[in-house]
């Protein structure tokens, strides 16, 4: 605040400073904030009595007292008989993990799919344009729907021919080819902390250097890579891919993915993909025809126009909506509740249903989407600081 | 076809005009060449397969024993129409959720003809909304129809239209107390938008299943679907707000001076001057807004309200009729592209005609 106040040569102090930001009306806001205020603590105050009317004593000591439900599936190993905060947080983590993978695909397939859209093939560009109208204009939770009946329609294991070799659609889920390690999870983790630090360190040298061109980029991509190999090797890790394979009435080995998740991952990934492919058009299409032309007389072939010229300042454009398209499909997971997938919403749900402890467990579930929105939406802004426009405003 | 100079004019020229930007389109260089095969080959994967389903496999008229499993049954569209359109609603009084509809459009329609703003709209919202809660309801008639009996179209067109209509009022007000200068109502506006749109509309569902009527005097109870209208608003206001905040941020500081010189209160401003035209600049945004609530309604569907989208699931459990899930949501998806898909034309359109306006 650049304000002068007419208060003589002395700086506001600290209740000025509050007078200042509270501004007129000062009692009939406090009126206002006090009969919200009244309001809530009257439905605090009922919420209180039906509890008591039902028997169930208010507070989080539920969480600690065991749940006798089963969760299909988790990365978080979770049994019939453990406590209701380790199913809660086996929730927060399949939701986290749906969200990620979620986030991650929609952008691979929505840039590309936006690219597609862009091209000067008019069969091409015609079947994007229908591509998004139809999953922009139908509900997410119809193509959920749909996407898990056809899950539920593929054929059994048995009777499942393997796609491009090693991929097997079934009616008991997705097997995919995985690659592993032997020799503890430790060596994993500690080696790709490292080669993560040492690529992390790499850049910013790089960086600094401002001499960070492809061919640099590249050698130094490689040399992280190497150094992973390195590590792994000496820590006494063997990587094993597993390629899934018919055994028996089953198929074995490699990665399955359940029916749900993969019914929701898909959902998730086909409708998200379509709304970035809108905002990576958009992006695009508003750095001007004349940066093009001006590029071109430069000499710069395609690839480089679009990698130097269009890119940097297309981003400014995409980076905002595609923050807010990743916050909606963390919401959006919480569909998962309609198609049986164990999310924390589906988790929180059958906590309130059980315990009759609503109350708690949807302030639990609030507080936790908050704080991956707040979270999800400071990273971004972070990164988006980076790329924006610097010089101007 | 501006790149397209031709002698001559008329039927052939344009058709030959045609021709060459299809060529150009589809075959103009290598690159293009190759994109067009590859396209056309996926295509071939994926319509064959479906017209075999939708047309050569498909029974038309027969009952659910007769459809076979490997084409598209038709005959069960037929048959469940009615139900997935009007749900568990008693068909002998089926022409109430039908004038509900009725009403709804009309009322649409008048708001989306520029012809018709003004303040017989803003009394007509709060009337039709009214009407139809009624008309369901059928109340003080001899067959009043509870709301577990609603659903179908009308449920999905009624709680879509009655929660954004309520929301809208609530919205400006905490637009307003977000952009004022007043610290306390400021944060509170913050705060509650922040929350509302933090939370996912699956969790504000279970709230208003779970925590609502426990929060309510043991003397008072509402049923499921109007607890639900209740909440929804509540969540929407939230999104709208955000929408018409912008608007109010695109009005440049002068107007308010100019209003504040000539002596008119922060009211009257608002009434007046301000809001006039931020709402006019937020139209486009809350057509957009529309669409996706559309969407959002089918998550009714999650707390077992019979909207249109559960209302056809419920018909693939029909005993004559099982399993034809594909066919009642083709039905519905339908239904709801024509609705956004229209919506969305609208927008363009309104955007290109108060663009024109704009530029005299």
């Amino acid at each position: 605040m650049s304000l002068t106040l007419p208060l003589g040569p002395e700086r506001p102090g600290a209740l000025q400073k509050l007078r200042l930001w509270w501004g007129s009306w000062p009692l009939g806001q406090l009126a206002f904030l006090a009969i919200f205020g009244l309001l809530a603590a009257l439905f605090a105050h009922n919420v209180l009595q039906t509890m008591a009317r039902i028997g169930v004593l208010p507070g989080f000591e539920f969480l600690s007292s065991s749940a006798n439900f089963e969760i299909g599936e988790s990365l978080v190993a979770f049994r019939a008989g453990d406590t209701y905060l380790r199913a809660i947080f086996a929730g927060l983590i399949n939701t986290l993990e749906v969200s990620l993978f979620g986030c991650l695909l929609a952008t691979i397939f929505g840039g590309a799919i936006g690219v597609a859209g862009l091209s000067g093939n008019l069969l091409l560009s015609q079947l994007v344009r229908w591509f998004i109208e139809i999953t922009r204009n139908t509900p997410l939770l119809l193509q959920l729907f749909f996407w898990i009946s056809l899950a539920k329609a593929l054929p059994a294991p048995r009777q499942a021919s393997p796609l491009l070799g090693a991929v097997y659609l079934t009616n008991r889920g997705v097997y995919l080819p995985s690659l592993s390690l032997e020799g503890g999870p430790l060596g994993l983790v500690a080696a790709l902390a490292l080669a993560g630090m040492a690529a992390w360190v790499v850049m910013l040298v790089l960086s600094r250097l401002e001499r960070l061109t492809v061919r640099t980029g590249a050698g130094a991509a490689a040399l992280v890579f190497a150094a992973t190999l390195l590590l792994l090797f000496f820590s006494g890790a063997r990587p094993v891919a597993e390629a899934p394979a018919l055994a028996g009435f089953n198929i074995r080995e490699g990665l399955n993915l359940s029916p749900e998740f993969a019914a929701l991952l898909t959902g998730l990934v086909v409708k998200f993909s379509a709304l970035i492919a809108e905002i990576v058009r958009a992006g695009i299409q508003s750095v001007g025809i004349g940066q093009w032309e001006a590029a071109r007389a430069l000499g710069l072939h395609n690839g480089q126009i679009i990698r130097l010229v269009v890119l940097p300042q297309a981003l400014r454009v995409i980076t905002p909506l595609t923050t807010s398209s990743y916050l909606d499909l963390t919401k959006d997971s919480s569909l998962a509740v309609a198609i049986g997938f164990p999310d924390l919403v589906s988790i929180v749900n059958t906590t309130a249903n059980t315990t009759g402890q609503s109350m708690e467990a949807l302030m639990i579930m609030i507080a936790a989407f908050l704080t991956i929105n707040l979270s999800l939406s400071a990273l971004m802004s972070a990164y988006n600081n980076r790329i924006a426009l610097r010089g101007i405003a | 076809m501006t790149g397209i100079a031709h002698p001559h004019s008329g039927l052939t020229g344009r058709i030959r005009g045609l021709a060459i930007l299809l060529q150009t389109g589809l075959f103009g260089t290598r690159a293009n060449t190759m994109i067009t095969l590859a396209t056309l080959i996926l295509l071939f994967q994926v319509v064959p397969p479906l017209f075999r389903w939708a047309v050569l496999d498909a029974t038309f008229s027969s009952t659910g024993d007769a459809c076979s499993r490997q084409g598209a049954c038709w005959a069960f569209v037929a048959a469940k129409l009615r139900f997935i359109l009007f749900a568990f609603y008693p068909p002998d009084l089926q022409w109430r959720p039908a004038l509900v509809i009725l009403i709804l459009a009309a009322v649409l329609t008048a708001s989306a003809l520029p012809r018709f703003w003004g303040r017989a709209l803003l009394v007509a919202w709060p009337l039709a909304v009214l009407a139809c809660w009624l008309l369901m309801n059928g109340f003080l008639t001899t067959a009043p129809v509870p709301s577990n009996q609603w659903g179908g179209l009308p449920v999905t067109l009624f709680v879509w239209a009655g929660c954004f209509a309520a929301a809208t009022p609530i919205a400006v007000v905490l637009a307003l107390a977000r952009r004022s200068k007043l610290g306390g109502m400021r944060t509170f506006s913050v705060v509650y938008i922040e929350v509302m749109r933090g939370t996912p509309m699956v969790g504000i569902l279970y709230v208003a299943m779970l925590i609502l009527p426990m929060a309510m005097p043991a003397s008072l109870s509402f049923d499921k679907m109007l607890r639900a209208i209740i909440m929804i608003t509540l969540f929407w206001a939230a999104y709208i707000a955000e929408v018409i905040r912008a608007g109010l941020q695109a009005i440049p500081p002068g107007q308010v001076e100019a209003a504040t010189a000539l002596g008119l209160g922060y009211w009257r401003t608002q009434r007046l001057i301000i809001l006039p035209q931020a709402l006019r600049i937020v139209i486009p945004g809350m057509v957009n807004l529309a669409i996706g609530f559309l969407l959002a309604t089918s998550l009714l569907a999650v707390i077992g309200i019979f909207d249109l989208l559960n209302a056809a699931r419920a018909s693939a459990t029909d005993p004559n009729w099982l399993g034809f899930y594909n066919e009642a949501y083709l039905v519905v998806a339908i239904v709801y592209f024509v609705i956004c898909f229209g919506a969305s034309r609208y927008s363009q359109w309104l955007e290109q005609r108060l663009a024109a306006g704009e530029r005299r």
